[in-house]
């Protein structure tokens, strides 16, 4: 009965969600649908992130490198070797799977603080190669001219564009965090020795999570270049990483809406707060101290708790969290035993 | 059951609202104009935190100063002016020069300071046809192959510029073996790229070497001893803010001032750094569009103007930023106003010639001033200051230098793989 009456409350409130996105073109003016666009391709990269960091519990801090490479690879090819869209999205989609699982098996053998510091490391790589290679991404003046597909250059048709791919992304992610390969990702992320004993091959699922993770990223990165029309190492350095990561952090890692939350708060501050506030980063500061001190799990954490803490108490994300405590020790012999 | 109702429901309702969607479009597209009557908004982008946060000021400064020193207002339209800060970062100056023409609805965007920022905001602009008044980005190609023709360089420079007659004087004086050493980035590329054009390219001088150091280079040690033992008769140098700072500071530790020549590009010694700088500068040589030691009565007006309201001298941002506000507000002025037919006032904006403190200004067909350049010497004023005062004057400076534009267009942008040398305009067939 409960189950149910969640379930239509959850499909009105998407549906009403939905109904908005694709009105907002007629109810604002051009500088909100712009910076709705912007919030949803922060937001696909915000979810990407969180797939790693939230599900499978290895934080990458160089998912803005990965996806400079999608942005990078197709604003060449479309500005200045002349390809069409289609195959330049393709090949730069290529490109980003390749350098993936180039990155991924690098990483994935990692855990903790050190997965932290060699996706850094990734993420410098391809800052560097951008900020160097000035024969090929025109170093900090970036790519110039990244033309958006003819079928989407106005502002609104564009938001129609970026809508349309959020929405498919965002389900294949659902599919994947509820499909079996999720599951066991939160089994990893749980407790890697018990899965590893169960018979799972560990480290090829986190491979898989991280292709994928990289795949989507690198989708929002296409959106990226499209949307400014331009590509440049600012947008893919550490603070773009980090920025992603603060998105997930905010919104509640471990979901996929909470991510896309925290990418329209973060998107908010910077874009129409700023406008009032000229310490505006003073302001994002104290939100993010707010939420480390009372909202550990994010926004929608927090959301939940006010919800179900009536009934309940508690987050089911501080059960978790004390499920890790109980398995600390587990993964700490695991991980000696493996070193 | 439930998931499978969700999802199918979903699709059918986007597919639904997406083919509304695409039948028609919203109302109201962006950019909607002023009328002539009301007040004329400027959008202005500049630094105001970060690392370009001290040349950013200087260009508000500039900007303001030329609005309080002469009426407020042109054709009977009040000036207002907005100020965004970009924080020295291309998304965001991309960001706020959205905000000012798609939601305050400016009549012209003014600034940035950073290259890519420029760029970026010039490639925004083209979309938007909103007008962009550049006095400060000096990127090459923003005038050159890569033109957007509604931003115009208002009292601006490309970077290679001033530097093409610095490299034919710097061979007048003797010079025949230089080392040089330039930031490793686009603009001191361009910068380096403009001195061996003329000094190698054209006249014949040698690059002994060419050394790259990274912008934020703490210790110039390990360049600096590589100096001596080159071979080379003098060095030219181009570092930007801090690390000019740094530079000119381990130049005079080493003990090679006043022993080897050293031939500055243009902001190494700019006056926003010798503020910082003791008698470790005076003497130095480095060319430039702006020279606030310049006698003419415009340049010393303005430099005492500036003095009196903010106690320092103009540096080359400030006395840019002022030049472009006398500049648009004659452009104004012609189309009494009337900004909002935007070809009319961007061809009155592009034949206006004016005298101000950089020079006598007028633009060329590509957007970019034709410009007096400076040789200059820093020297001790009486007040104890140290400024930039001329030694030799070339006026009427183009972009293209005396190549012309066909000719000069030939070539690549200056980057670390052109530098203008003979060989490489021998490998291009231009010579």
């Amino acid at each position: 009965m409960n189950v149910l009456r969640l379930l239509s409350m959850h499909r009105a409130v998407l549906v009403a969600a939905l109904a908005l996105a694709v009105a907002v073109p007629y109810l604002t003016t051009s500088y909100y649908v712009s910076i709705a666009t912007q919030v949803m391709y922060f937001g696909l990269l915000a979810m990407s992130i969180d797939l790693l960091g939230g599900y499978l519990g290895l934080m990458p801090l160089g998912h803005a490198g990965i996806m400079g490479v999608a942005a990078y690879v197709m604003g060449y090819l479309v500005s200045k070797a002349h390809w069409g869209w289609p195959a330049a999205v393709v090949a730069a989609l290529l490109v980003t799977l390749v350098v993936c699982l180039v990155f991924g098996l690098l990483a994935v053998r990692t855990t903790g603080i050190f997965f932290v510091m060699i996706t850094m490391a990734e993420g410098m790589l391809v800052w560097g190669l951008a900020y160097r290679w000035s024969s090929v991404t025109g170093a900090e003046n970036g790519i110039r001219g990244v033309s958006r597909p003819e079928f989407a250059t106005l502002y609104w048709q564009y938001y129609y564009l970026v809508l349309g791919v959020f929405i498919v992304c965002a389900l294949l992610l659902t599919l994947v965090v509820r499909s079996p390969f999720g599951l066991v990702l939160k089994g990893i992320r749980e407790s890697e020795s018990r899965m590893l004993t169960l018979g799972y091959n560990v480290t090829l699922h986190k491979l898989l999570a991280f292709v994928l993770s990289g795949l989507f990223a690198g989708a929002a990165g296409l959106l990226y270049a499209w949307y400014n029309q331009f590509i440049s190492p600012s947008a893919i350095n550490i603070t773009a990483s980090t920025e992603g990561i603060l998105m997930v952090v905010l919104g509640g890692p471990g979901t996929l809406l909470g991510p896309v939350l925290g990418a329209g708060a973060i998107v908010f501050v910077k874009n129409i707060l700023s406008m009032y506030v000229t310490r505006w980063p003073t302001i994002m500061g104290l939100i993010f101290i707010a939420v480390v001190l009372f909202a550990q799990d994010g926004i929608l954490g927090a959301l939940r708790r006010a919800r179900v803490g009536r009934s309940r108490g508690e987050s089911v994300r501080s059960q978790g969290d004390r499920a890790w405590d109980a398995l600390e020790l587990e993964a700490e012999s695991s991980r000696s035993s493996s070193a | 059951m439930g998931r499978t109702g969700i999802g199918s429901g979903i699709v059918s309702i986007v597919v639904g609202l997406s083919l509304l969607a695409g039948a028609c479009a919203p109302p109201g597209a962006p950019g909607a104009s002023q009328k002539p009557s009301g007040p004329l908004k400027v959008g202005f982008l500049a630094p105001i935190t970060g690392t370009g946060a001290a040349s950013g000021n200087d260009m508000i400064n500039g900007w303001k100063l030329y609005w309080k020193t002469n009426a407020g207002n042109i054709a009977g339209r009040e000036v207002q002016t907005a100020y965004e800060d970009t924080a020295g970062d291309v998304n965001t100056a991309l960001t706020k020069a959205r905000q000012f023409v798609e939601q305050q609805q400016v009549d012209m965007i003014v600034g940035p300071l950073f290259a890519n920022e420029g760029l970026a905001v010039a490639d925004y602009l083209k979309t938007a046809g909103t007008p962009g008044f550049y006095p400060i980005v000096s990127a090459d190609d923003l005038t050159q192959r890569q033109r957007v023709d509604n931003v115009i360089r208002v009292a601006g420079w490309t970077s290679s510029q001033p530097h093409h007659p610095l490299g034919e004087w710097a061979y007048d004086q003797g010079y025949r073996k230089v080392l040089t050493i330039c930031a490793d980035y686009a603009f001191g590329q361009e910068v380096c790229g403009g001195f061996l054009r003329t000094f190698a390219g054209e006249k014949g001088g040698e690059v002994v070497k060419q050394l790259w150091d990274p912008v934020g280079t703490p210790d110039f040690s390990s360049y600096l001893s590589q100096i001596p033992g080159s071979g080379m008769d003098a060095v030219f140098a181009l570092q930007v803010g801090a690390d000019s700072v740094r530079f000119v500071k381990q130049w005079n530790d080493f003990g090679y001032k006043d022993k080897i020549p050293l031939i500055g590009g243009e902001v190494l010694l700019d006056q926003s750094l010798l503020r910082n700088m003791g008698p470790e500068a005076e003497g130095l040589i480095s060319a430039g569009h702006w020279a606030e030691g310049r006698p003419a009565k415009e340049t010393q007006d303005f430099d005492e103007a500036y003095l009196k309201e903010y106690n320092q001298l103009p540096s080359y941002y400030a006395a840019a930023t002022y030049s472009a506000g006398l500049w648009i507000s004659q452009g104004v002025q012609k189309v009494n106003g009337n900004t909002a037919d935007r070809k009319p006032f961007l061809d009155a904006v592009r034949t206006t010639e004016i005298d101000a403190p950089l020079g006598h200004l007028k633009l060329d067909s590509y957007g970019n001033p034709i410009a007096t350049i400076y040789v200059r010497r820093v020297e001790r004023r009486p007040d104890g200051k140290l400024w930039n005062v001329p030694i030799q004057t070339f006026e009427g400076v183009s972009q293209f230098w005396n190549f012309g534009p066909d000719k000069f267009l030939k070539q690549p942008v200056y980057s670390r793989d052109f530098q203008g040398l003979p060989e490489q305009l021998k490998g291009l067939g231009l010579k």
